[in-house]
């Protein structure tokens, strides 16, 4: 009986095979960087930062870890997907203002999908990287 | 501090996810055009679509 079998396209990736992903998570589209694919890195850069820098300028809130609400801690687990971006708003003590403005909750869901969006692009760098994506 | 209309909002949201969707979710350049341009319509219709429908409720 014939059966279709997927073969895994030919690795073409050298050294450390996470570098990608890694990469990728702490600076939004660097993961694309390193594959080569830098009109799509400078593409997710922008669109990733500017969402995460109109989140905060809405007065979006930056989660810290906790153990709390469950959606405290989703939401903790979303912006981490910002990477260097989140930990340099912790730093700064960026993103718990006082909230002044109607728009302010949707700043705070810009900063969480911003981190979600990372994530998936981290993603895609990585399948890039072992060569599973063209 | 920035404060958007919620329509700027939706349009806001809808450019830079659609960007990324596009990118991720297809491999040729072409292919990540016409998906971007896909989802961008989809969240901004949706988001009229449900308005109307609120706002009918609301009647």
């Amino acid at each position: 009986m014939a059966s279709k079998v997927q073969v895994p396209a030919k690795t073409t990736s050298q050294g450390f095979v996470y570098s990608a992903l890694i990469l990728g998570w702490l600076v939004p589209g660097a993961g694309h960087l390193l594959t080569g694919r830098w009109v799509r890195a400078l593409l997710l850069f922008v669109s990733i930062t500017v969402m995460f820098w109109l989140g905060l300028a809405m007065q979006g809130k930056l989660y810290a870890p906790n153990t709390g609400d469950v959606l405290d801690m989703l939401g903790f687990a979303g912006d981490l997907g910002n990477g260097v971006l989140y930990m340099l708003g912790r730093f700064f003590n960026l993103g718990h203002g006082a909230v002044e403005i109607a728009t302010a909750d949707y700043g705070t869901k810009f900063i969480v999908v911003a981190g979600l969006l990372n994530f998936i692009s981290a993603v895609d760098a990585h399948n890039l990287r072992i060569g599973r994506k063209a | 501090m920035f404060a958007p209309s919620h329509f700027t909002a939706v349009l806001l949201f809808a450019t830079f996810a659609s960007v990324v969707f596009g990118i991720t979710q297809r491999s040729t350049p072409r292919a990540m055009i016409r998906y971007g341009l896909y989802c961008w319509s989809m969240f901004v219709g949706v988001v009229i679509v449900a308005s109307w429908v609120m706002w009918l409720i609301r009647r």
